[in-house]
């Protein structure tokens, strides 16, 4: 059983997603958005992994690589040992039996012409459970796991608030066992009422079911509450990684420290804020060396020139920073 | 001297729909004292944009009208006010920033023409003086090399520049009363913490009236100095922030508050409000909180709360008060 829980579900290894730029009649290339810069993790089964980052960070294009959604420009992503990113369309049908992904906004994601009966049963149809009366049967299972009623499956998506929409979200998401959800910020768009209703019930089905997560978010306290392990990623790199409870308690890089600070809190912490200067700079020309320099405020004159490596600090906590080199 | 700088009473704002008459507010009360910030704490649909458009009169008629109530403002009463002056106090006197400054800025002109145009129509200084004061205000703001953002279209600037470009222009006339309607929700946590802090430097140097219109009880104890809860169109309790917080008694509040996940803390499970916000066509009978309310009795489906006064400046709509 051991064994089991400490197997390998995704490596990531050195994943890069770049988008060309071009301009002109001729469509002359002068530079790429570079999404995903050089990425390595890996989730077992049954971890969470939390996701954080600033709008612009690479999050949710990491998350869609991963399914590729979107083409990977180089690396490697290993689904138990096999690569993804050689898959041909045969495989790829297979992979996505195992990963799925639940999106940020409910409304956009389900087809408004669809009941959400037909919308949940599509999966199945497509991965081959094509007995109409079973397909009904497992539909109003999922449903009734996820917290609505079975009966409400003939319903439009337009009848149902945020909160349920996104209900019907994890529901499809389930409907084929995966082992792995990439989860990209599927609370943001909620009610906090709401938002920590969705949250109970991906835990529930999480211990339920044996689920991995990929969990992004933006919100370091729904971060908090559901992962195990937490990446910060900064202009298409991680800047640090770390197990839950050494990340909050030990936070070491000073990005992670300004998030974190930078979070509005019940109780006004008595230290100070660390307030970031400026936005996140454009990934199309990113800073020289450390890409967080321009904004950090304990820079080296390091920073300037080198871009510093993730390495492990202590067991299981990356950090990419000259600090602690 | 008058310590109330903006009463409300009484409003009610509905919106009349084929599909039934949406009472978006529904009677709510509360008074704007000089230098405090005033949050209205809601979910989405309860009411709170909607009451601060009803204040500057910028509700769409048809559909919506304000059919009972009054908006006391220096010896106005903004509800009973002419378009024209109306048109004098908006922006002039009680200025507003959007959540959305994307959609709020205007895209074919650029920042620096918007804030000038607003300064020369409201306060008729003449091009040069207006532009100084537009940069100035934009410098106050934080904006890095002002001259250049002066000539940028909003598309040129990032979610945060905008924003504060919008503060900078809601702040051109040096207006009495500043409405802010989620202006941190549509940003990144490190831009909501730089935004933040400009409005805690607008209360400490202007002695500024905010109404900060918020869903994030986080802000709202970072910011607030009084807080007012508004559901289903009603205010269901007012008080200071650090009773709101610390020692919320109505339902809705402390289940609002036990339902954020807390970054000092970690639990294993959050408490949840079951069910959703209701639909503002068919409010339920009595109480709008009680079919999602876990202490509802039976007076709650019948009866509309009466408001209770729990110590000086702490008011709650509950039947358990009573």
């Amino acid at each position: 059983m051991k064994q089991m829980l400490n197997h390998e579900l995704l490596q990531i290894r050195n994943l890069k997603k770049y988008y060309p730029v071009t301009t002109g009649l001729l469509s002359q290339h002068i530079g790429d958005i570079k999404a995903v810069d050089g990425i390595s993790f890996n989730i077992k089964e049954r971890d969470i992994l939390g996701l954080v980052g600033e709008s612009g960070c690479g999050k949710s294009t990491l998350g869609r690589t991963i399914l590729r959604l979107e083409e990977p420009t180089s690396g490697e992503i290993l689904y138990k040992g096999m690569d993804i990113t050689k898959l041909d369309k045969k495989g790829l049908r297979e992979l996505r039996r195992e990963i799925q992904i639940i999106f940020q906004d409910p409304d956009a994601s389900l087809d408004p012409r669809m009941t959400v009966g037909d919308s949940i049963g599509e999966a199945l149809i497509i991965h081959s459970i094509t007995d109409e009366k079973e397909r009904m049967k497992r539909v109003a299972e999922l449903m009734e796991q996820v917290g609505l009623e079975a009966g409400q499956a003939s319903h439009y998506p337009h009848e149902f608030s945020g909160g349920q929409k996104q209900r019907i979200g994890i529901a499809r998401a389930l409907a084929i066992n995966p082992k792995l959800i990439i989860a990209d910020e599927p609370v943001s768009a909620l009610d906090v009422s709401i938002q920590a209703q969705i949250l109970n019930l991906m835990m529930d089905i999480q211990q339920e079911f044996g689920l991995a997560y990929l969990f992004i978010a933006h919100d370091l306290s729904v971060i908090k509450h559901m992962a195990h392990r937490v990446a910060v990623m900064y202009l298409g790199k991680i800047a640090e990684l770390a197990d839950r409870r050494e990340f909050f308690q030990n936070p070491l890089h000073p990005y992670t420290e300004a998030l974190l600070s930078a979070v509005p809190s019940l109780k006004p912490k008595g230290k100070e804020r660390i307030l970031l200067l400026g936005d996140v700079p454009s990934p199309l020309n990113p800073p020289s060396g450390c890409r967080f320099h321009p904004r950090c405020h304990r820079v080296l004159p390091i920073c300037h020139q080198e871009e510093p490596q993730l390495v492990e600090i202590s067991q299981g906590h990356f950090v990419a920073c000259h600090l602690y080199n | 001297m008058n310590n109330t700088i903006l009463g409300v009473s009484h409003l009610k704002t509905y919106f009349f729909t084929r599909r039934g008459v949406v009472k978006a507010v529904d009677g709510i009360d509360f008074e704007l004292k000089r230098g405090e910030c005033l949050c209205l704490v809601g979910e989405s649909g309860c009411g709170k944009t909607v009451t601060a458009l009803s204040i500057l009169g910028l509700i769409d008629s048809p559909p919506g009208r304000i059919i009972d109530g009054e908006v006391r403002y220096n010896n106005l009463d903004l509800v009973k006010c002419s378009p024209k002056q109306l048109r004098r106090i908006r922006g002039k006197e009680i200025a507003i920033i959007f959540q959305d400054a994307q959609s709020a800025l205007n895209p074919v002109f650029t920042i620096g023409d918007q804030i000038v145009e607003q300064i020369r129509l409201h306060l008729g200084m003449k091009y040069t003086e207006a532009r100084d004061k537009a940069m100035t205000l934009l410098k106050e703001m934080g904006i890095p090399s002002v001259e250049r953002a002066m000539s940028y279209y909003p598309h040129q600037l990032s979610g945060g520049m905008k924003q504060r470009a919008m503060i900078a222009m809601s702040l051109s006339c040096d207006p009495q009363v500043l409405i802010a309607d989620e202006p941190t929700t549509a940003v990144d946590v490190t831009i909501k913490a730089q935004i933040l802090d400009i409005f805690h430097e607008l209360k400490a140097k202007r002695q500024m009236s905010l109404i900060f219109i918020t869903h994030d009880l986080g802000v709202v104890a970072e910011i607030g100095d009084r807080a007012v809860v508004i559901y289903g169109g009603k205010v269901v309790e007012m008080a200071p922030v650090s009773k709101i917080i610390g020692n919320p008694k109505h339902p809705y509040t402390a289940g609002l508050i036990d339902c954020l996940p807390d970054i000092s803390k970690t639990t294993d499970r959050l408490a949840s409000i079951p069910g959703t916000t209701p639909n503002p066509i068919e409010l339920p009978q009595g109480c709008p909180f009680h079919p999602r309310c876990h202490k509802a009795m039976e007076i709650c489906s019948q009866q509309q709360p009466p408001e209770v006064r729990i110590s000086e400046g702490h008011e709650v709509s509950c039947h358990l008060y009573q």
